[in-house]
């Protein structure tokens, strides 16, 4: 229905169609946004000795993250007075928007994809480079020491880790012969990339935690160090678009981290009469569980030894994948 | 054309990692500190010259508020001076219950160091599994004391209460259970990869710099100086435990990091013998005058709490308030190699380097 409409002439009513198409994805994600948060704070508290929450929307807290967008929409917002206020007011956008952008591309099941581009991937890794500016903006116009370290640091991580992230996918690039993610899965009719490529998995799956700047990478926010690194300045709704960019460019990340290496909607063998819209669902929630999971076993790695690690390993890691795959390809 | 310039950067006293109200003012080239100077002072309360008009036993709940993650050291320390200086016998059922109720302090002080210095290198989950321990010991000294930090339960000449209906068995319960959980703490943390990395030659120095600083505690031992007042210069009942003096060489926040956690192992052995030899009966108090008036003349006692040697100086003119009180502080000596250690390290490394030290600023500032 999408290709139609994409290769039907412009029109209002085409606009319109995808207007509520996007909202429509923009509520499920909303709606993954609120239940991640619970999730997380909830699977932290299991393994904190904590509760976590469990007071508004009963037993389970399952409001909890409703009163709190509430609570920060009603928030008195704050600019501070020597801030660069074009800017400061941007940057939450410039975070936000790239993150919802990237999920035009993906397959949730062989159906339902918003936009099956040829070089989906690409689009994905082209477009994710850009929520860093929306990061080192806030950080530049908070006009604060600690925001513009956060804001720095946040840079120079992004760099680092976009390269050794599109590396290890030129593997499953070499294997499957495409840069459609649709072709992607489809390929792994036979096998999963997550066995036929470990070594491109590992680092793709380090790499995107560090782009996601959680646990063990999360030096831009640092709090022991940096407070609260180039959010500190931020408050209110402001501040929710910088989370919610965080929980969307989560979900993104999941997403297309199921797509390339745990075959997407592809079912196990034998077990073919669940749709492909539950497979993908627990693929991706595993994947969602162990980022938690991170955030609560890990240390922060220190400024230097975060470069260091992504230029001197993940690198040239990544560098002998491909060349190791395109051997046994050539070979076999 | 690229012009650079140095920053000026108030880290506290209101950051998240100063533990406290601690200031330091530092100058960066990028996140590399060329100078730092701390600022100390916001938490002083002038302990010396308020027991100038204090009698002894009103000075006690003062010393609770020093260093109030181990309030029992210092609890003891201004008791023993006070002895030493009237020759008081203090009964052996006390003493077996400050030693009790010391080196439980100190397990708790450790795990609260052990918990916040995670935390100041970015994992949260040790500090609640730290804490949920040391919720345990307070609760145990709560049932002794009354108080859950702020003790005030050593007298001098013995303690203020005794040790309630089987307190005793729930020491002697607590001490297996602590050493099973210190080994799930060498396994969630002390083999993390990232945790060493962060840690490993962070806030070297050698031993002659640690006795220039007058270092003492952890971060002493931790440049292999074998140095424990429980075991150099034994005071109350210490003489009669074996124990060990854990100590490394490293000198770096590594080395601090397994000396402490090794002294809680210490603190273990000490408890258990403690418990194994607690008297059935006894007394709790000495002999002691109502109104406690220390003969003219002056007593300098020196004892090992949990961040090093705390010293108790008093001058005494007869009275019953001391003409002149003096604490030697280990925190605020800790902190002196503070800015030696910064110059040339980044920011993630400062509050490395400044946790590993591990003070309280109540007792920095006095």
């Amino acid at each position: 229905m999408v290709d139609d409409l994409l290769n039907s002439s412009p029109g209002l009513q085409n606009f319109g169609i995808f207007f509520l198409l996007a909202a429509g994805l923009m509520l499920v994600v909303l709606g993954f946004v609120t239940y991640a948060i619970l999730a997380e704070r909830k699977v932290m508290g299991f393994m904190q000795l904590r509760h976590g929450p469990n007071q508004v929307g009963g037993r389970w807290g399952l409001l909890q993250t409703v009163a709190d967008v509430l609570k920060l929409l009603l928030k008195e917002d704050t600019i501070p007075k020597l801030a660069d206020k074009p800017l400061f007011i941007l940057a939450p956008v410039l975070a936000f928007a790239p993150a919802f952008m990237v999920l035009a591309t993906i397959p949730f099941t062989d159906k339902l994809q918003f936009a099956d581009i040829g070089v989906g991937l690409l689009y994905y890794i082209a477009i994710s480079g850009l929520s860093t500016i929306g990061i080192v903006v806030g950080g530049w116009a908070s006009n604060n020491k600690y925001a513009l370290l956060g804001g720095m640091r946040a840079a120079a991580q992004m760099i680092s880790y976009e390269i050794p992230l599109v590396m290890s996918v030129l593997g499953v690039i070499l294997l499957s012969g495409s840069l459609n993610l649709n072709e992607i899965v489809e390929a792994q009719k036979d096998g999963w990339f997550i066995i036929l490529q470990p070594i491109a998995f590992i680092v793709f799956f380090i790499a995107s935690v560090a782009e996601l700047n959680r646990v063990p990478f999360d030096l831009p926010e640092a709090e022991s160090e940096l407070v609260a690194g180039f959010h500190v300045e931020y408050s209110g709704f402001r501040w929710a678009f910088f989370m919610l960019a965080e929980y969307v460019y989560l979900f993104a990340m999941a997403s297309l981290t199921t797509v390339l290496f745990l075959g997407g909607w592809l079912p196990l063998p034998f077990l073919d009469f669940i749709p492909g819209a539950v497979w993908f669902a627990i693929k991706f929630s595993i994947i969602v569980f162990v980022l938690i999971w991170f955030r609560v076993a890990f240390p922060r790695i220190r400024a230097d030894q975060l470069m260091e690690f992504g230029w001197k390993v993940l690198l040239p890691a990544a560098l002998a994948n491909i060349f190791l795959t395109a051997f046994i390809k050539e070979l076999f | 054309m690229i012009r650079t310039e140095e920053m000026l950067l108030n880290v506290g006293p209101q950051h998240p990692s100063t533990h406290g109200v601690f200031r330091l003012v530092i100058k960066i080239d990028g996140e590399i500190i060329t100078e730092a100077k701390p600022v100390i002072g916001y938490l002083h309360r002038g302990t010396e010259k308020l027991a100038e008009n204090l009698q002894y036993t009103q000075i006690i709940p003062y010393t609770d508020r020093m260093d109030y993650l181990s309030a029992m050291t210092n609890n003891y320390v201004i008791c023993h001076a006070v002895e030493t200086m009237m020759g008081i016998e203090v009964p052996e059922r006390a003493e077996y219950l400050r030693v009790i109720a010391m080196e439980l302090g100190r397990i708790a002080s450790h795990l609260v160091w052990w918990g916040t210095y995670l935390l100041d290198i970015g994992a949260v989950s040790p500090f609640l599994y730290a804490f949920r321990e040391r919720e345990m010991i307070i609760n145990l000294l709560n049932e002794l004391s009354g108080a859950r930090l702020t003790f005030n339960y050593m007298r001098v000449g013995g303690v203020k209460w005794d040790a309630p209906e089987g307190w005793i068995e729930k020491v002697k319960d607590f001490v297996p259970y602590m050493r099973n959980q210190l080994k799930g703490y060498h396994e969630l943390v002390t083999g993390n990869e990232i945790f060493i990395y962060r840690v490993k030659g962070v806030g070297k120095y050698t031993k002659e710099d640690a006795l220039n600083f007058s270092l003492s505690g952890a971060n002493l031992r931790c440049t292999g100086v074998k140095w424990d007042l429980r075991k150099d210069e034994p005071y109350s009942i210490y003489d009669r435990f074996q124990f060990d003096v854990p100590v490394q060489t490293g000198g770096d926040a590594w080395a601090r990091y397994h000396v402490r956690l090794a002294e809680i192992e210490e603190s273990l052995k000490i408890l258990e013998q403690a418990v194994e030899q607690f008297p059935s009966e006894g007394k709790i108090m000495a002999k002691v005058p109502k109104i406690i008036k220390p003969p003219k003349g002056e007593a300098y006692v020196r004892i090992e709490s949990p961040r090093g040697e705390i010293g108790c100086y008093i001058a005494s003119d007869g009275k019953k308030e001391p003409y002149r009180l003096r604490f030697r502080r280990p925190s605020f000596y800790n902190l002196q190699i503070l800015p030696k250690l910064l110059v040339g390290e980044n920011i993630a490394n400062l509050i490395a380097i400044l946790g590993a030290i591990d003070i309280v600023l109540g007792e920095v500032d006095g």
